[in-house]
Order: C-alpha cells, then sequence, then structure tokens
C-alpha cells in the first residue's frame, strides 16, 4: 500500500461482468477515502464486443489512462490482454484469463485465433510480471462460472501497489452484489487471490 | 449500490455514479416533474434510471416515440410552469429540432433542461455532429460539465438559470462524461408541493398567451427580439460564471477547454509538469468573451482544446479581432490538435508538443519480432446479433429466398436502419447497404424504387417504425412505390439496453399501457401485402419473401419474435450435435455467424451455455446433425 496512484484497466468480452468488477473497486476505493474516477463503455459494444473500463485511484481528472501507464492491465479473456497493452509498461502488473472466447466472426475472416501458450509465452517474454491464470476453472472450483469476474477481482488485489485491502473490496462487492452468492464470491475472490500471490 | 439510493440519499452523502446517473441526481434535486426521452446512447441510462425511479422522485417519465415528441412534452410542461427534463443523443436534437428552434422563441415558465450527449470518435453513433452549434442556432445557452460532480450540480443550476430567464437550457455532455463514473457528493433535494395533485407528479396549469406560444409571423419577429434581449442578459451572466475557472499561473501560454478535453489537459498539465495557465469553461454559449479576453490579454500563445470542431476556437478568434490583440492560437484550424475523434492525454500532450518541443520521453515499446506478430494477428472481436436472434434468421431467410429467385447481390438493395439489425452489414448477411438516420430505411426504400429498376427491402426495428418510419410507410403507399419493408419486431427497443416501445404493453413508468399494433398500422395505409411472421420458421419465412419479391407495390413483412436478451423470457433447451451425422459442411457455421457454433478441431462446436435453442441451425443443417 505505497501508492495511493493506481490505474487499472480492465478489459474482456461483453457480458462478462467487467463493469461490475470495476464499479466494486471504485466504491472501494471511494469508502476508504480515496479519489476515483472511471470510464465505460456501453452500447454496441455489449453485443459480445470487445468491452473495456479504465479506473483511475488518484488525483486525476481524466478517466481514460495514457498509454504506457497502468499500474495493472486486467483481463477476462487471452486476445482482449493483447489489444490492451498500449496501456502497459514493462512492469505493469498484466493478469489474465486463460479460457479463449472465440469470436463468431472468426469463420468469415482471413485471421485465426492465436494458441493461448503462444500469447503467454510471448507477453512473458516482454513483460515483466506477467500472469495467465484459468479463471473459468478457479470460478467453477469456487462454485459457480458466474464467479469468473470475482476470481479476476481477487487477483487485482495482490498487487502490493494496489492501495485497497482485500477486506474493503470484499465490503464492498457485499453492497453491490445479491447476498445469496456472498459465499460464492468470497471463494472466488479467493481463489483469484491466491493463484495470482 | 442500490439505484434507489439515488432518490434516498441525502445531502452530504457521497455516491460513486455514473454520469447519466448523476444526471437524474441532479434532475431530482432540482425538483423536476416531468422528463421524456427516446434512447439513444451514450445518454440511454439517464432514461433506464428514471424509469425505475420516477414515481419514488414525483417525477413523470415517458419513454416518448421520438426525441421530437419527448422535446414537446418537455415544452409544453415548463409552458404550465413545472421543471421539466429532455434528454436524448446528439442525433436525437436533428430529430426534435424542429420544436427545439421554437421553444427559444416562446420560452418557458418552468425550469427546462436539454441534456443532449454528444458521441466523439462515434462509440455507438452515425456521426460526430457537435451539439455546441446548435445552442448558437437556437440561441439557447449551453453549459458543459467535465466530470459526474459537476454535471450533477450543473444540473440544479441549469434549472434555476432556465427559470430565470425562461429560456430552456441546454447541457452538452459527451460519452467519457456520460459513461464517465466518479465520486458525487450529493445536495438537498427541492421540495415540490403535490398537495392539489390526484397524480405522484405535481401539475402545473397552462396560462394562455397566444403572443408568447403562437409563433405566427404577427408574434414571431417580436419573440425573437425577446429572445436576443434575454441572450444579451445571459452574455453577463456567462461572464461572470463560477462554472468558467481561471487557473493562471502566470505562465505566457495558456489553454482555452472545457468538457471531457479539459480533463485532459488538466492532467497533462497537473501530472507531467508542463506549466500552463489554465482557463476551463464551462458556461460556454454565450460566450464568456470578457472573461476569455481578461484571460489572454497578456499571453503571448493560446491553446484551445476542444472535441470535435472547432467552436471555441473560431470564438477565442473573434475576441483576439474585437479587441485587436495578436497572439497566436494553436487548436484544430492550425493543426496543433486532430479535427475529428476524441481526445486523451496522449493527444493533448503531443499537440502541447508540437509547440512547446519539450522533451518528450517517448515510451520505447521494444517489442519483440514475435510480439509485434502477435499484435498484428490477433482476430477482432466485432459486435454481432446474438445467439438466438430473430434478425439472424430473417438476414439469411432474405438471402435463400433471392437464390431461389435467382436474385443477385446486385439486383437487391438493402436500406438499413438504427438498431441491432444495422450488424446486418457484416458477412455473412452483407443486409446493409444504405443507411441514413433513425427511420430512414422505409423512406430510403421508396426512393430507391423510384430511382432504379432495383429490388429494395428496408429493415426497420419495432421501435425505430415508431420513432419515424410510420409517415415514410405513409408515403410509400400513397406515391405507389414498390418495395418490401421488413419490421424487425422484437419486442423491445434492443440495442440501447432494452426499453420499452409503443408494441408492446408497458410504459416507461412499468405502468400496463395499450399495446399499438404495427399490422394495423401498415394495413390502414391500405397496403394490400401485410403479413406478420414467426422468423423462426424458416420455410414460411423465406417463402413470404419470395411472395413479397413477385408482388407489385408495397409489402409489409413483420417479423415477431422477442430479443433473447428480455428479461424473465423462458429459453428452450440448447442444441446438441451429431457428430455421426455431421459431415463438417460448415453451413451453421458459415452462413449463420451465431456466437453458439464454432468449429474447433475439425469439429462442429455448439456453446451449450451461449445456445438459446431458437433451432434455427437445425433447419439449416441438411443432415440432421442438430437436434434438441
Amino acid at each position: 500500500m505505497s501508492n495511493e496512484n493506481y490505474n487499472i484497466y480492465i478489459c474482456g468480452v461483453g457480458g462478462q461482468g467487467i463493469i461490475k468488477t470495476s464499479v466494486i473497486i471504485g466504491e472501494a476505493a471511494m469508502n476508504q477515502g480515496l479519489k476515483v474516477t472511471m470510464s465505460e463503455i456501453h452500447g454496441m459494444s455489449q453485443r459480445e464486443g470487445s468491452v473495456s473500463t479504465e479506473l483511475r485511484i488518484g488525483d486525476y481528472d481524466s478517466s481514460i489512462i495514457p498509454n504506457h501507464t497502468a499500474d495493472m492491465l486486467l483481463s477476462f479473456e487471452p486476445i482482449e490482454v493483447v489489444k490492451g497493452l498500449n496501456k502497459a509498461h514493462k512492469d505493469t502488473k498484466i493478469v489474465f484469463n486463460t479460457t479463449p472466447i472465440i469470436p463468431s466472426s472468426l469463420s468469415s475472416s482471413d485471421k485465426s485465433y492465436p494458441s493461448v501458450d503462444k500469447i503467454t509465452s510471448t507477453l512473458k517474454e516482454n513483460f515483466n510480471n506477467v500472469h495467465a491464470i484459468d479463471g473459468d476453472k478457479l470460478a467453477i472450483d469456487a462454485g459457480n462460472i458466474v464467479s469468473l469476474n470475482m476470481v479476476l477481482l481477487g487477483a487485482i488485489v495482490t498487487d502490493d501497489n494496489f492501495p485497497l485491502s482485500k477486506e474493503s473490496v470484499i465490503e464492498s462487492m457485499k453492497n453491490n452484489l445479491n447476498p445469496k452468492f456472498h459465499e460464492l464470491n468470497i471463494k472466488a475472490i479467493e481463489n483469484g487471490f491466491n493463484a495470482v500471490k | 449500490m442500490n439505484l434507489k439510493e439515488i432518490v434516498t440519499g441525502k445531502k452530504g452523502d457521497k455516491q460513486f455514479l455514473l454520469g447519466n446517473e448523476a444526471a437524474v441526481r441532479g434532475a431530482i434535486e432540482a425538483g423536476v416533474s416531468v422528463a421524456a426521452t427516446y434512447p439513444g446512447t451514450p445518454s440511454s441510462e439517464i432514461g433506464n434510471v428514471l424509469s425505475v425511479l420516477a414515481k419514488d422522485a414525483g417525477i413523470y417519465f415517458e419513454f416518448s416515440t421520438n426525441e421530437k415528441v419527448a422535446m414537446e412534452v418537455a415544452a409544453t410542461a415548463a409552458a404550465s410552469g413545472l421543471r421539466s427534463f429532455t434528454f436524448m443523443k446528439h442525433v436525437g436534437l436533428n430529430v426534435a429540432s424542429d420544436s427545439f428552434m421554437t421553444t427559444a422563441y416562446s420560452g418557458v415558465r418552468g425550469g427546462m433542461v436539454i441534456l443532449v450527449a454528444d458521441d466523439p470518435s462515434v462509440f455507438s453513433s452515425q456521426n460526430e455532429q457537435d451539439t455546441r452549434h446548435f445552442a448558437r442556432l437556437a440561441n439557447l445557452p449551453l453549459l458543459e460539465p467535465s466530470n459526474c460532480q459537476e454535471l450533477k450540480d450543473m444540473m440544479v443550476y441549469a434549472f434555476d438559470l432556465s427559470e430565470q430567464f425562461e429560456l430552456p437550457v441546454i447541457i452538452r455532455t459527451t460519452t467519457r462524461i456520460s459513461h464517465m463514473r466518479g465520486i458525487v457528493e450529493l445536495g438537498n433535494i427541492k421540495e415540490i408541493d403535490k398537495s392539489s395533485s390526484d397524480t405522484h407528479w405535481k401539475k402545473g396549469i397552462f396560462k394562455k398567451n397566444p403572443s408568447q406560444y403562437v409563433p405566427v409571423p404577427a408574434f414571431a419577429l417580436s419573440m425573437h427580439e425577446r429572445l436576443w434581449d434575454k441572450i444579451e442578459k445571459i452574455n453577463d451572466v456567462s461572464n461572470k460564471s463560477e462554472y468558467n475557472i481561471n487557473l493562471n499561473s502566470k505562465n505566457k501560454l495558456g489553454v482555452i477547454s472545457s468538457s471531457s478535453a479539459f480533463n485532459y489537459a488538466y492532467d497533462t498539465v497537473n501530472k507531467d509538469g508542463i506549466d500552463l495557465s489554465l482557463l476551463k469553461i464551462g458556461f460556454s454559449y454565450p460566450f464568456p468573451k470578457k472573461q476569455v479576453y481578461e484571460f489572454i490579454k497578456d499571453l503571448e500563445g493560446i491553446f484551445v482544446v476542444e472535441e470535435v470542431d472547432p467552436i471555441m476556437e473560431k470564438e477565442v478568434l473573434a475576441v483576439i479581432g474585437e479587441y485587436g490583440l495578436n497572439i497566436p492560437v494553436y487548436g484544430k484550424i492550425d493543426k496543433t490538435f486532430p479535427m475529428f475523434h476524441e481526445f486523451n492525454q496522449d493527444i493533448v500532450k503531443e499537440g502541447f508538443n508540437k509547440i512547446l518541443n519539450y522533451s518528450k520521453e517517448n515510451y520505447d515499446e521494444n517489442y519483440s519480432q514475435s510480439l509485434k506478430d502477435l499484435i498484428n494477428e490477433v482476430p477482432n472481436r466485432a459486435p454481432v446479433l446474438c445467439a438466438g436472434c430473430p434478425h439472424r434468421s430473417m438476414f439469411y431467410a432474405v438471402r435463400k429466398a433471392m437464390d431461389d429467385l435467382r436474385l443477385k447481390n446486385d439486383d437487391v438493395i438493402f436500406a438499413s436502419d438504427i438498431g441491432c439489425y444495422t450488424l446486418g452489414i457484416n458477412p455473412p448477411y452483407e443486409t446493409a447497404d444504405y443507411l441514413l438516420s433513425m427511420g430512414s430505411s422505409i423512406g430510403d426504400g421508396g426512393g430507391f424504387s423510384v430511382a432504379t429498376n432495383q429490388k429494395v427491402v428496408s429493415f426497420i426495428g419495432d421501435s425505430t417504425f415508431f420513432h419515424s418510419g410510420i409517415a415514410p410507410l405513409v408515403n410509400a403507399v400513397h406515391n405507389k412505390q414498390n418495395f418490401i419493408v421488413t419490421v424487425l419486431d422484437n419486442r423491445i427497443t434492443a440495442m440501447t439496453g432494452g426499453q420499452p416501445n409503443p408494441g408492446m404493453p408497458i410504459d416507461g413508468m412499468g405502468d400496463v399501457a395499450p399495446e399499438i399494433s404495427i399490422r394495423k398500422i401498415a394495413l390502414a395505409t391500405g397496403c394490400d401485402f401485410v403479413k406478420v411472421i414467426n422468423p423462426m420458421n424458416l420455410e414460411q419465412t423465406i417463402d413470404t419473401y419470395k411472395q413479397a419479391f413477385e408482388h407489385e407495390g408495397v409489402s409489409v413483412i413483420i417479423s415477431k419474435y422477442p430479443c433473447t436478451l428480455i428479461k424473465g423470457l423462458v429459453h428452450k433447451p440448447p442444441i446438441t450435435i451429431d457428430e455421426n451425422k455431421c459431415n463438417l459442411c460448415n453451413k451453421c457455421v458459415n452462413e449463420l455467424a451465431c456466437p453458439a457454433i464454432s468449429l474447433q478441431n475439425n469439429k462442429i462446436v455448439i456453446d451449450s451455455t451461449a445456445c438459446d435453442g431458437c433451432g434455427l441451425c437445425m433447419q439449416v443443417c441438411k443432415y440432421g446433425a442438430l437436434k434438441r
């Protein structure tokens, strides 16, 4: 908790719970008395298109993270992490879920889906702090695949520079999600936390 | 956070709100009685939130059939002494513009705020138009918030201002303000006396005054004079406005900026240690020329940082001209900043650097060749029609009907419209050849049928049909045009997030409402080919298109089937594949482009969590390999 300025770029595919995850972090920051701003994209991108949010904890007016200045790049999907790399620098903590979501437009494209192992090794070759996790499996272990976003939320908390405590993130989760799933979500947060820690 | 807290939150509470939610809180604090909109991104969530909160907040709220009607509902409420709020996306104001222009002439009694959300970089629009021109066209005051707190505060201020000068006030946001989330400290909610009302909202009284409200030529001229009189008085207000903030650092180079662009300029100065004087313009029309003069008079150069059109830049050049100054202006006109797209800190920095030449700490990407290759290889993830979307079936069927009738691609023009079905532009459907605006597909279709001998198929959604499709349908039948109108009635306003429309038995506040029949409207025009079909019956759908292609005159095909995203909808069990029967013809993958079907390791795979069970693929498979 050495730094109060912290920029997180979160990306993935519409429907994975990316905005909710980001709101939970934002509210946790607010409740901890920190300044926070966030950018989200709605609309056409929700139809299984790419979705991203940008969260800036600290003294920022703009909600957009300048290129190569993110402290963390968190991707819910392996090719989306590649698209978010313009926000990362050498030491950005990069965490991504290894389960691919194959774009259905691929069948009419001349491109193919790259192998996840290749993505992992290429990222590790170029960046110093890369963590590939099987988020889908960790979510299922916790009890339900719908808790995938909580697994990735748990992964965020592992960064030493992240200014929020796990407890305050869990508290914020409780304020935002159905009590029926609190236990499942806490388990998922722990799974994500332990996978990256 | 529960949305209800937007109403129940007390003065001093802090909430982490979306810009659009902050606008709702502002409307509630200001004591709005009537609110109306037609949904449009990036302003849609204002309506979504109001539809949930309207009753608790003492507000009448409606999803109007279009923005012009919403403008009229708000204008008449304000003429009746109530506070009213209408909001729309930038292109929505085009639709509303006829009545909008006259509201400036007639003015208001209760406060009226028009929030318009611009979309620089067209995240979900057909253009990048700049609403600040409209303020000048109509001569109405315009405020530009830069963050969620300011948006909430400006809403409250705008109502006071509107009431004081008896003119509607425009608040212009951009996507990055409407879809920004930030900490908002709440204010007091204005008490509204509803004791004499029989409804959950306050009722007003309209006091007749034709010389104010009926712009016949005899009155319109004096109305125009009154408008100029008001604007001159408001000019004094904008020149003293606290929303124009002078952050003079004594540096001889200055920046004038507004809206989201200000945030990038501010962070660049603040974080990158580039010392520049800053003037933030929040009250941007009438342009605060005196404040700007005070800011620039001793400067040696001025950056104007604004998104979309160089409007403030020209205003600043006018100030320089009027006061006989000689200061260079760095903006869009001299190409310091790009003329289009939204800005960010990197773009603003690059612009500053063109003039300042400060040492640029260029990030050295220094990526390995394999990473550069990977970045190029990664496929795009374009938005697609959902699994189970009824539009897919219609697009597939029209193509099959064309094949059966030996109509080639160039023989048929597809006039598309604004909605999810615009995605028909993508392969394999390729059913969008021309598009102008909301509701344009029917007028466009009629026009093509007059101008060419090609066949024409128009695609329009249910909500879009009600929005602006009815008048062109009447026109098409009356003028004996010859083309096919497809109404894709998926029982919801889908693309903007699932708002009700007049074809549904529910209104914007969740109450039961009369359901307007698209079929009866079509029949009432005298059209002699009106068919309602179930698009998931593929054979019938193909056959209906074939009949329509051979029919002389206007044919109306109404595809009636619910959007798969409608909450509470019962979905059928997913489709499974019998690999023994599948001969890998890939027809299901290539011709349907359904997100639930993919080819993986030389096998057709159906993602059972994504599959909606619509059964279209079963009807397309010639080998009976797909079954429920």
